[in-house]
């Protein structure tokens, strides 16, 4: 089911892609589509996370602050130490998303805490304390080191730093969601938590390793888009959760948890680069870009609820 | 047991506002004031408004997320209105009109379409936020009539406005609606039990659509006061007050689960978070402080009964 759906959706995004062509035959060259994919690894990376967040029955509000608030850290970092190199750069990202990522995990694991609530709570929290440690100051791009700024552009075989995490996070979920005992477990934990209980699947610990996976990389894109903008203050990526949730839901991941495939999300991350790409070309202004990603998102919530009833129907008894 | 914890945390939202007016008081010379404190209400009518029927939802089950782009969309229609010279009761039935048209989507969404109400409220929020990006971009609305200002800006009798009169009219309302009609109980037999509602007669889906109908239309009628008060649309108008009005909610005690709550817990806090928000800014203190505040009082409200149900006694596993 999942995979027929991938295949019609990867179908669609191609026919945006030759309309987008056919009107501007430019749009098409290797170049612009690297860049494209470029300007949209960081949604690919935050879809991934925030998929094994869904994928458990969870939601994650807060990815758009753990990244603007470990962006923050790692540029203040920077800036008291602008000579200590990449790796404590990039370890202090990951260290400080796991950690925002395991606190919401705790909260939904341990106290069994509606998620919803979690990381609108902690969405604010994170948003309040950037203000708290920048003392609403902007971290420019003459306060950032160069190696800091230079490997996010850096390209190896024509791509750049960016496109091979993105790229290196959809193979490593597609192995480990596929090979991968904790990644079956989770489509478990999700689809039937009771069922999976009885097998001896924890489903609460499985959704606290999605919140950290997703805290993980939600760190990881905080330093990426402070590098990449070359700016650091509180309210960058402000909504960008929406984006981010929206691309899992056009990708075909069900709200009900247990449904969804990571060429899906890809895809609907690619669907929406593509359009963000293509609206200022058509001619139509960057402003239209929210209304259509609303219509996608309702096209295709409304087109998967049809067919959760179907399948619900004969292979359920009774849900939840 | 229920009504029992309930009145206690009623209580304890009457002794929290206590202690704030105490407080505010000796921190400042200026907050004991009857115009003071008229002024401050503002900081909370609109949303509180909103609030009243969101509460009833969220008893009822369902969560809208929609409503501050439900706001924005009906800001910018009357805006639009304004601009080809409609006078203010035409205005008022724009506003009012577009609510309840966005309400009623939300509500064939959930209950003809099946979706989870989560799920298309994220969608119809992109949507209206995306529809008032789009008609209005980067421009302002504000050839409002003079008489349009009356809603926001005029006085009922002295220190009482117009909107925190509607506010106390309303609110008894709702409470008489809630808690003395059968419509009332109605809603939360839906919250606790929406099978066995249903099995009882109740036409559940009829009640889910009536309410989300509401929300829209009370949407709608908080824009009025809103666009009247400011004079002025932009798109962004009321970005991130979902977060605040859902805040109100729960912090009065409504349950995320569905079932429980009442309407004088949500009129407390919505009192308590509007002074709480007017003290502040009498220190000086910026608003990104209070939502860290809103925030952890937003985990701390729902973990407390969760931990509270731990401690005596470790009750079996639910799936959660």
């Amino acid at each position: 089911m999942t995979s027929r759906r991938d295949l019609a959706f990867g179908l669609l995004t191609l026919a945006l892609l030759g309309a987008v062509t056919l009107a501007f035959p430019g749009f098409a060259a290797p170049n612009n589509l690297v860049e494209v994919f470029d300007d949209t690894a960081i949604l690919i990376l935050l879809a991934i996370g925030q998929m094994l967040v869904i994928l458990t029955r969870g939601i994650d509000l807060s990815v758009a602050a753990n990244l603007a608030l470990t962006g923050m850290i790692v540029a203040l970092a920077n800036r008291a130490m602008p000579d200590a190199g990449l790796i404590p750069i990039v370890s202090i990202a990951l260290l400080s998303g796991i950690l925002l990522g395991a606190f919401n995990g705790l909260l939904v694991w341990k106290l069994r805490l509606p998620p919803i609530v979690v990381t609108l709570g902690t969405m604010s929290i994170y948003r309040g304390v950037i203000y708290l440690l920048s003392k609403g100051a902007w971290v420019n791009e003459n306060e950032m080191s160069r190696d800091f700024l230079s490997w996010v552009r850096a390209e190896f075989l024509g791509l750049t730093t960016l496109c091979w995490l993105a790229l290196a996070a959809i193979v490593g979920a597609i192995l480990a969601l596929r090979f991968t005992n904790i990644g079956r477990d989770m489509y478990a934990a999700g689809g039937n938590p009771t069922a999976a209980q009885y097998s001896g699947i924890e489903p609460g610990r499985m959704q606290f390793i999605a919140y950290t996976v997703s805290g993980a990389l939600a760190g990881l894109c905080g330093y990426l888009w402070v590098a990449r903008f070359a700016v650091a203050y509180t309210d960058i990526a402000l909504g960008f959760e929406l984006q981010v949730i929206a691309a899992c839901l056009i990708g075909g991941v069900a709200i009900a948890g247990g449904v969804g495939s990571v060429i899906g999300v890809v895809l609907g991350c690619l669907f929406i680069g593509i359009v963000r790409n293509a609206l200022p070309l058509v001619g139509i202004s960057a402003f239209w870009q929210m209304f259509i990603n609303g219509l996608v998102i309702l096209a295709a919530v409304l087109m998967s609820a049809r067919h959760r009833d179907q399948k619900r129907s004969t292979l359920e008894a009774r849900a939840v | 047991m229920n009504m029992k914890s309930l009145l206690r945390w009623e209580s304890m939202l009457v002794f929290v506002l206590i202690c704030e007016f105490i407080f505010f008081t000796s921190a400042s010379p200026y907050f004991l004031d009857i115009w003071t404190i008229s002024d401050a209400s503002f900081n909370f009518t609109e949303r509180a408004i909103v609030a009243l029927p969101l509460a009833l939802l969220i008893i009822a089950g369902e969560i809208d997320i929609s409503v501050a782009a439900i706001i924005a969309l009906a800001s910018v229609a009357m805006g639009l209105g304004a601009a080809h010279g409609l006078g203010t009761p035409e205005l008022v039935a724009i506003g009012l009109g577009t609510g309840l048209v966005a309400g009623a989507i939300n509500g064939t969404l959930v209950t003809v379409g099946r979706v989870p109400s989560i799920v298309a409220t994220i969608g119809t929020m992109t949507l209206f936020r995306g529809a008032a990006y789009a008609v209005l971009g980067d421009r302002v609305l504000k050839d409002y009539p003079t008489s349009f200002a009356i809603f926001g800006q005029g006085y009922v009798l002295g220190p009482l406005s117009i909107e925190l009169a509607l506010f106390i009219v309303l609110a008894v309302a709702f409470g008489i609606f809630l808690h003395f009609t059968r419509w009332g109980r109605a809603i939360y037999a839906i919250g606790a039990n929406p099978i066995a509602s249903s099995c009882s007669g109740i036409a559940v889906n009829r009640y889910k659509f009536a309410l989300f109908t509401m929300t829209g239309l009370f949407s709608g009628l908080a824009a009025i006061l809103l666009t009247s008060r400011l004079g002025s649309t932009r798109p962004s108008i009321a970005q991130g007050w979902e977060l605040e009005i859902i805040s109100m909610v729960i912090l009065g005690g409504v349950s995320v689960w569905g079932g429980k709550g009442g309407i004088a817990g949500v009129v407390l806090a919505a009192v308590v978070l509007g002074f709480v928000n007017f003290g502040l800014g009498l220190l000086n203190i910026p608003g990104i402080v209070m939502s860290i505040i809103v925030g952890a009082l937003l985990i701390v409200v729902v973990a407390i009964p969760a931990v509270a149900e731990r401690w005596p006694m470790r009750v079996a596993r639910k799936t959660p």
